[in-house]
C-alpha cells in the first residue's frame, strides 16, 4: 500500500467505510504477483515434499502394497500408508468415520488416495508414487444412477418436507404431468489447487498452513489423524486462489498428509497435487436426478408438486446430508407450492465424494422448480414468465415455504418487474418468436428467471462467528476474525466495518491472516454467511473498545458521555476536537483495555430435521436475470447474445466488491448449466480432469451485452451488519435464464408446443440432440 | 555446411539479468525455474498443460530479419532448455522502480479485475502483450487475446473494463521493454554465436542445433530423437505423463523452419512457422484458415505452436490437417540431405502412426492456393467455442462446373476417426452430381461407409455423425444463398 500516510484530522468522511467502492485489500499485491499464496511463501530449511497415490480401481480391496521400488528411488524418504497414521485414519467431516485418508482395506472410487510419497522434491514424489504397486481385488461398482437398483444404499439419512396434502392436490388437479431431469455436477477450478505445508514444532506442536475455507475443522482433523489435542495445531490462511466450496471439507485430507508426513520426518512437508489429480481425487458439486409429479390448472396455477431428489453422493457422506437438505429447502425457489412433498435420496456411488459448491445443493433445487415452472408453461401454452408470476410467494396464506417458514421478506415480484421493464422483455420475446416463425437455422431464445436464496447455515450452530481486535498505542489497529479470504473480498468487507466503527480510515486497519490461534472454534467461510456473521463479531469487537474508549474520555475529561462523538479520525470530547491516535495513548496510559474479542450468533432461526419443520433461514436473498440466445439448430452451438440482472443486496457494505459476486456468480452459474460437464466412463474414472477437456466459461463466452445491476432500494429488513445481504451464493442462480433461453430456442423448432426437457449441462451436443428429437417429433406431427 | 561450435551451456536473459545454466535436465519448464530456482514466485501454475493461463510470461526473441519481437507464453509447458538467445519477462519486471504500477496493473487495480487473485498475474501479461501490440484493441481483439486466461471468480466482465481502459494510464511508447529496446537486442544479438548447444547430465541429453542443416544432422546422429518445436503437446508428455523425452532437440528457434513463401499459387509454410504467424498469412491468402486458427488454443498456445508441429504430432483431432488434406496440400520431410514430398493425407496411416522415418523430420508444408472458382469451408466444433479441442471439425473444397455440377470435391474430418480423413465415399456419392440440397440429402447415407466415430468425452459417436452430416448441409446453404442465416457461435 506504499507509504504509511497520516491520517486527515479534517476530512468529512473516512477513507474506506462501509457502503462505499473499496478495491480489494490485495488488489495491488494481486496484480504485481507479490500477494503470498502457500505455494509461495518460502520454504522452511529442509522442507521435504508429498505426493499422494491414487486407487487405479474404482472398487476393490487392497490385497497388498509393494513400496519398495520407490523406496529404493533416490531422494525418497517414506511411503505412507493408512497404517503410518498416528491418531485415527479418518476425516469425515461429520464424525461418521467413513472417509479415510488412505483407503487401507477398500478402495471405492478410481482416484482414491491410497499411499503418499515423501520425497527430497515434488518431482521425485511424485515420480516415485508411479513405482508403487498395489495389488487389488476388483469388486463391483456402482457408477451411476442406474446401477443403484431397487433398495439404494444412501451415505446419509435421507430428508422429507412436506406440507399440505400433495396426494389430494395431484389427484384433484384438472391436469398433471410428470418428468425426470438429470443435472451434472460441477468441478470448482479455483485456480490455485489444493495444497497445505505443517511444519513440526516442540511438544508435538504442528503449525499448518492450508488453502482452505475451514481452519478451524482443519486443525481438529490433524488433531485427530495425529493423535494430539486440538491445542497442539495451529493452522492459518492468508489467503486462497479461490475456494467456491471447494476447500470447505476437501483440504482436510491435503492438511492431514503434509502433517502426518512432517510428523514422521520431523521436517516440513509441502503437499500439493497436479491439477488432474486434483480434479480426479477431490470432491464436486452433486449431479442430481430430479422427478416430478405437478398438478396445476389451465390458468398456470400449480396446486401442487411432488419431487424426488437423488443425489449422487460418492463413496462418503462428506457434507452430502445438508447438501441434499438445501436441495429440498429450495425445491419452492420463489414460488409458492399449495401442497408440496420432497424427498431426497443421497446415494451411495463408488465416485468421489461430492461436497460443498456455491449454492450447496439449492441451485439444483431450483432448477427442479423451474422445469415445473417451464413444463407447466409448455403444457397451458402460456409464457413462463406469466406462470412465473402467478406462482410466486404473495400475501398471507401464500407465503409459506415447504419447510413451514413464512416468507416475510418477499420482493421478488418488484425485481421481477423492474427487470422485465429495463430489459424489454415483452417486445423483445414477441420480436424473437416472429423471427423464429421464419424458420431459419438460427433460433433466439429468451427466458427470465428468478432468485430466491435462504441465507443462513441449516445447521442453526454453525451460525456464530468470533473476532479479535486490538488497537494499538498509534492509533493503528489489528484486525483479525474467523472468516476466510479466497478472493470474495470478505477482508475488505469487515475492514470497512471496523474502520466504520472507529471512525479511522481503512489504512489504519491491519488485515491479518486468518488462524486458529488467534479466534477458535470457527464456523467454515461458507453458506454466505462470512460477512454478516464475522462482520457482525468484528463490529462487537471495536464496539466494545470504542465504547471503552468513550467511557474513558468521559471520565478523563470529566464530561457527560453523551460529549464524546467519534468523528473521522478524531475524536469530539466537549467542545474540542483530538486525534484518535492521542485518545488511544491516553487510555493506554490510564491502563485501559486496547484489545477486545466480539461474538455474534444468527438470532431468531431454528430448525427441527425430524418434523421437517422451523426457520433455517435468518432472511432471504432475491435477484432475477433475462437472458437472450442465438442457438445453431445444425450444431448445436450457441451464443448469449445479452443478459440483464437485478440482484438485491440489501444496503451494500461494498458495491463494487458485490457486483463482482454478482458478474462472477452469474458466470460460474452459466458455465454449470452450459459447457461444464463432468463425465465419468463405464468404470467410474472421471475423463474430464483437467482444463483441456473441463471448459469452464472464456471472457468471450460472456453475454455479448451485459447489464447488471444492484437494487439501490434494497435493504435488510433484518439486523444484518449494516442492513446488508449476503452475496456469495445467491447471484451463482441468475445462470439459469441462460438455460431456459436455451430451452425456449429449442422449443421454436417445434412451434413451442413440447417442453424440450434439457438435461443439464446443455452441451451443444445436448442441444442439438434436443432439437433433433423435438423436429422429429414435429414431423411426425406433420408439422 | 561446416559443423557449428558446440557450446555447453543455454544463454538467455531474465528480466534485467542475464542467465546462463549448464545443468538444464530436457524436462526441465520454465516455469519450475521460476518458482523453485530463482524465487519469481508471481508466475502460478494452474494446470501445467498450458489451458489456463496463470504461467503466463513473455518471451522476446530476434527474428530472422533481427527485429526484437515479445510474445506471451505458457512457462508451465514451455522446456528451459528451449529458451537460448531470448528474452523471458515476468511479472515482477512490470513494477516500476518507484513502486507504482503499470498501467495494466493500474487499470486492472482500479476496475476491480482481480477477485482471488491467482490467475491474476496471467491475465497482466496477456494484456501487456496485448497492448503492446494494440493500445487501442477493440472487444474481440481482448477477448482473443484472453482466450488462454482462465478466471473463475470475475466472470471476466471487469477484467474487460480494465483491459479498454489501460491505454488512459500510459503509452505503450514510454513502456520500459520499448525503452530498453535496443539494450535488449543488442545483448541478445551478442548471444547468437552459432553455436550449437548440448547439454549432458544425468537426467538425459539436450541439443539444441545451431540451425535446420544442423538438425538434420543431429538427427542423423541420433535418429529417434524427440523433436520439440513449440512444445504445446510435447510439454504435456512431460508434466502430465512424466515420461523421458531424452535426448531431445528444440527446434523451435529456428529461423530456416520459418520460412512462408509462395511460388505462383503454392503456398508453402515452414514447419516452424507458429500459429500466431500462420494466422496473419492465412488471412492474406485462404481467410477461412486464419480464421480457424484464431480458435485454435489460446494466444500463447498459438505463439508457441507450430504448423509443422500440429502435422507431425499426427493427432486425430489436430485442427490444421483436415483442411490442408481438402486443399490437396503437401508435406516435404528431410533426412539429411534428402527431401521427400507426399500428399499430406498420406502422412497419416493410423492413430499414432505416420510416414516418418527415423531421422527424418518435418520441414514444411505446401497448400495450393484455392482457385477462383473454388468453394472452400471450414466448420470446427467443440464443446466451448474458444480454446477447446475439436469434437469434430469439417473442411470442405467445391468447383462445379458451368452446369453446377460437382466437378471437384474434397471432403475431409478430424475428430471422426483415428486419424484426419477424407470422406471418401460421400465425395463419390457427390461427384459428377447437380449441387442441390436433393444430392447432398442423398449422399449423406455415403457417411456410414467413411466413418465410425467414437464416443469420449467431448462427444458421443451419433453427435459426431450427426454434426458431420449437418457441416455438409452447412456448407451446401452457404455455398447456394450466402449466410444462409448466419452462424450463432
Amino acid at each position: 500500500m506504499g507509504k504509511h500516510e497520516q491520517p486527515d484530522l479534517t476530512a468529512a468522511t473516512i477513507k474506506g467505510g462501509v457502503a462505499t467502492q473499496q478495491r480489494h485489500d490485495s488488489a495491488h499485491k494481486h496484480v504485481t504477483g507479490e500477494a503470498v499464496y502457500i505455494d509461495d511463501i518460502t520454504e522452511p530449511r529442509g522442507c521435504l515434499h508429498a505426493y499422494l497415490g491414487l486407487s487405479t480401481v474404482t472398487h476393490g480391496r487392497v490385497r497388498g502394497i509393494d513400496a519398495e521400488p520407490a523406496l529404493k528411488m533416490p531422494g525418497v524418504v517414506a511411503v505412507l500408508t493408512g497404517t503410518d497414521v498416528p491418531g485415527v485414519n479418518d476425516i469425515s467431516p461429520t464424525g461418521r468415520n467413513d472417509e479415510p485418508i488412505f483407503a487401507d482395506r477398500v478402495v471405492q472410487f478410481y482416484g482414491q488416495p491410497v499411499f503418499a510419497v515423501v520425497a527430497e522434491s515434488r518431482d521425485i514424489a511424485r515420480r516415485a508414487c508411479a513405482k508403487v504397486k498395489v495389488h487389488y481385488e476388483e469388486l463391483p461398482a456402482i457408477v451411476d444412477y442406474a446401477d443403484t437398483g431397487e433398495t439404494p444404499k444412501l451415505v446419509c439419512d435421507p430428508l422429507t418436507l412436506q406440507r399440505g396434502d400433495v396426494a389430494k392436490a395431484l389427484e384433484g388437479a384438472p391436469r398433471r404431468l410428470s418428468g425426470e431431469m438429470r443435472i451434472g455436477g460441477q468441478d470448482h477450478f479455483y485456480l490455485e489447487g489444493h495444497i497445505a505445508l505443517a511444519i513440526p514444532g516442540e511438544d508435538g506442536d504442528m503449525f499448518v498452513h492450508s488453502s482452505t475455507q475451514h481452519p478451524s475443522e482443519v486443525q481438529h482433523m490433524v488433531a485427530h489423524a495425529l493423535g494430539v489435542p486440538n491445542h497442539a495445531v495451529t493452522v492459518d490462511v492468508r489467503r486462497m486462489g479461490g475456494g467456491f466450496g471447494g476447500k470447505e471439507t476437501q483440504s482436510n485430507l491435503f492438511a492431514s498428509v503434509a502433517a502426518i508426513a512432517a510428523r514422521r520426518t520431523g521436517r516440513a512437508v509441502k503437499i500439493r497435487p497436479d491439477r488432474d489429480d486434483d480434479m480426479t481425487a477431490t470432491g464436486k458439486r452433486h449431479d442430481f436426478l430430479v422427478g416430478y409429479d405437478v398438478g396445476f390448472d389451465e390458468d398456470g396455477n400449480i396446486l401442487g408438486v411432488d419431487f424426488t431428489y437423488a443425489a449422487r453422493c460418492g463413496f462418503s457422506a462428506d457434507l452430502s446430508g445438508p447438501v441434499t437438505d438445501r436441495a429440498l429447502f429450495h425445491c419452492d425457489n420463489a414460488y409458492f407450492w399449495p401442497a408440496v412433498k420432497a424427498v431426497s435420496a443421497p446415494l451411495y456411488t463408488n465416485t468421489v465424494s461430492a461436497t460443498a459448491f456455491r449454492g450447496f445443493g439449492g441451485p439444483q433445487g431450483m432448477v427442479g422448480a423451474e422445469r415445473v415452472i417451464e413444463e407447466v408453461a409448455f403444457a397451458t401454452g402460456l409464457d413462463p414468465l406469466e406462470v412465473r408470476r402467478k406462482n410466486f410467494y404473495g400475501e398471507p396464506g401464500r407465503d409459506v415455504t415447504p419447510y413451514h417458514q413464512t416468507v416475510e421478506d418477499n420482493v421478488i415480484a418488484r425485481i421481477v418487474d423492474e427487470l422485465e421493464a429495463s430489459s424489454d422483455y415483452q417486445a423483445r420475446r414477441k420480436a424473437i418468436r416472429a423471427e423464429n416463425a421464419k424458420g431459419g437455422v438460427i433460433r433466439r431464445g429468451i427466458a427470465l428467471t428468478p432468485v430466491k436464496f435462504g441465507i443462513s447455515f441449516t445447521a442453526t450452530h454453525f451460525n456464530q462467528a468470533g473476532a479479535l481486535v486490538h488497537v494499538y498505542t498509534d492509533g493503528s489497529v489489528h484486525l483479525n476474525h474467523g472468516g476466510t479470504e479466497m478472493g470474495q473480498g470478505l477482508y475488505v468487507k469487515v475492514a470497512q466495518i471496523v474502520a466504520e466503527e472507529f471512525q479511522i480510515d481503512i489504512d489504519q486497519v491491519k488485515i491479518t491472516a486468518t488462524t486458529t490461534g488467534k479466534v477458535p472454534n470457527t464456523s467454515a467461510t461458507a453458506a454466505s454467511s462470512g460477512s454478516d456473521l464475522n462482520g457482525m463479531a468484528a463490529q462487537a469487537a471495536a464496539r466494545t473498545i470504542r465504547e471503552r474508549l468513550a467511557d474513558f474520555a468521559a471520565e478523563f475529561y470529566e464530561l457527560p458521555r453523551d460529549q464524546i462523538a467519534f468523528l473521522p479520525n478524531r475524536v469530539r470530547i466537549g467542545n474540542q476536537e483530538i486525534p484518535f491516535a492521542e485518545l488511544v495513548k491516553q487510555a493506554y496510559v490510564a491502563r485501559v483495555q486496547l484489545s477486545a474479542t466480539g461474538f455474534y450468533k444468527t438470532p431468531g432461526i431454528h430448525w427441527d430435521r425430524d418434523s421437517g419443520k422451523g426457520r433455517p433461514f435468518y432472511y432471504f436473498a432475491y435477484g432475477a436475470s433475462v437472458s437472450e440466445v442465438s442457438v445453431d439448430t445444425l450444431t448445436g452451438e450457441y451464443r448469449v447474445e445479452r443478459s440483464d440482472i437485478l440482484h438485491e443486496t440489501g444496503r451494500s457494505l461494498n458495491p463494487a466488491i458485490d457486483l463482482g459476486q454478482v458478474e462472477g456468480g452469474f458466470i460460474q452459474g452459466m458455465g454449470w448449466l452450459t459447457t461444464e460437464e463432468l463425465v465419468w466412463d463405464g468404470k467410474g474414472r472421471l475423463r474430464t480432469h483437467a482444463p483441456s477437456t473441463y471448459k469452464i466459461p472464456l471472457a468471450s463466452d460472456r453475454p455479448r451485452i451485459f447489464n447488471v445491476a444492484l437494487a439501490d432500494w434494497s435493504e435488510n429488513r433484518e439486523e444484518t451488519i449494516h442492513k446488508s445481504k449476503a452475496v456469495g451464493e445467491p447471484p451463482f442462480m441468475l445462470g439459469m435464464s441462460v438455460f431456459h433461453a436455451l430451452s425456449d430456442a429449442v422449443a421454436s423448432v417445434a412451434d413451442y408446443e413440447v417442453c424440450p426437457r434439457l438435461d443439464a449441462p446443455a452441451t451443444p451436443e445436448r442441444v442439438l440432440m434436443a432439437i433433433e428429437r423435438l423436429s422429429g417429433r414435429a414431423r411426425r406431427h406433420g408439422a | 555446411m561446416t559443423k557449428p561450435p558446440i557450446r555447453k551451456e543455454i544463454r538467455f536473459l531474465l528480466n534485467g539479468e542475464s542467465v546462463a545454466l549448464d545443468d538444464v535436465r530436457p524436462g526441465d519448464m520454465l516455469l519450475d525455474f521460476l518458482r523453485i530456482r530463482r524465487s519469481l514466485t508471481g508466475t502460478k501454475e494452474g494446470c501445467a498443460e498450458g489451458d489456463c493461463g496463470a504461467c503466463t510470461v513473455l518471451v522476446g526473441r530476434l527474428g530472422a530479419d533481427d527485429t526484437l519481437t515479445y510474445e506471451s507464453v505458457n512457462a508451465c509447458i514451455r522446456f528451459l532448455g528451449s529458451l537460448d538467445g531470448c528474452h523471458v519477462v515476468t511479472v515482477e519486471h512490470l513494477k516500476r522502480a518507484d513502486g507504482s504500477l503499470h498501467p495494466v496493473q493500474q487499470a486492472l487495480v482500479d476496475h476491480h479485475g482481480s477477485q482471488c487473485g491467482f490467475c491474476t498475474p496471467g491475465f497482466v501479461m496477456s494484456l501487456y502483450a496485448l497492448w503492446m501490440n494494440d493500445p487501442d484493441a477493440d472487444d474481440r481483439a481482448i477477448e482473443t487475446a484472453l482466450q488462454g486466461n482462465l478466471c473463475r471468480c470475475t466472470g471476466y466482465e471487469s477484467i474487460m473494463r480494465a483491459a479498454r481502459a489501460i491505454s488512459c494510464y500510459g503509452s505503450p511508447d514510454d513502456d520500459p521493454l520499448a525503452g530498453e529496446r535496443a539494450t535488449v537486442a543488442h545483448a541478445l544479438r551478442m548471444m547468437g554465436d552459432g553455436a550449437r548447444v548440448e547439454i549432458d547430465s544425468a537426467d538425459g541429453r539436450i541439443v539444441v542445433p545451431a540451425d535446420a542443416d544442423d538438425l538434420a544432422r543431429v538427427l542423423e546422429a541420433e535418429p529417434e530423437a524427440t523433436i520439440v518445436s513449440g512444445a504445446t503437446d510435447a510439454g504435456l508428455w512431460v508434466t502430465k505423463f512424466m515420461r523421458d523425452v531424452s535426448p531431445v532437440v528444440f527446434t523451435g528457434h529456428m529461423d530456416g523452419l520459418k520460412t512462408v513463401h509462395t511460388h505462383g499459387n503454392m503456398l508453402s509454410i515452414g514447419a516452424g512457422v507458429s500459429y500466431t504467424r500462420a494466422r496473419g498469412v492465412f488471412a492474406a491468402h485462404i481467410p477461412q484458415l486464419g480464421d480457424l486458427i484464431e480458435r485454435i488454443g489460446g494466444e500463447q498456445i498459438r505463439n508457441m505452436g507450430t504448423i509443422g508441429g500440429n502435422i507431425a504430432n499426427g493427432s486425430p483431432i489436430g485442427d490444421m490437417p483436415p483442411p490442408l488434406i481438402a486443399l490437396g496440400a503437401t508435406v516435404t520431410l528431410r533426412k539429411h540431405h534428402n527431401r521427400r514430398s507426399i500428399p499430406l493425407e498420406d502422412f497419416f496411416i493410423d492413430y499414432g502412426r505416420q510416414d516418418r522415418a527415423p531421422g527424418e523430420f518435418v520441414e514444411s508444408v505446401s497448400v495450393p492456393l484455392p482457385p477462383r472458382d473454388a468453394q472452400f469451408a471450414v466448420y470446427k466444433i467443440s464443446k466451448r467455442r474458444d480454446e477447446d479441442i475439436t469434437a469434430v471439425l469439417g473442411a470442405f473444397f467445391l468447383r462445379l462446373d458451368g452446369d453446377n455440377r460437382v466437378q471437384q470435391i474434397h471432403i475431409a474430418y478430424g475428430g471422426m476417426a483415428a486419424t484426419p480423413k477424407r470422406a471418401r465415399a460421400v465425395e463419390a456419392a457427390l461427384a459428377g452430381q447437380s449441387w442441390t440440397m436433393h444430392t447432398v440429402e442423398e449422399a449423406l447415407d455415403a457417411y456410414a461407409s467413411d466413418f465410425q466415430p467414437i464416443s469420449d468425452m467431448r462427444a458421443s459417436a451419433d453427435y459426431r455423425m450427426l454434426v458431420a452430416r449437418n457441416l455438409l448441409k452447412r456448407f451446401f446453404m452457404e455455398t447456394t444463398s450466402g449466410l444462409a442465416g448466419g452462424k450463432a457461435a
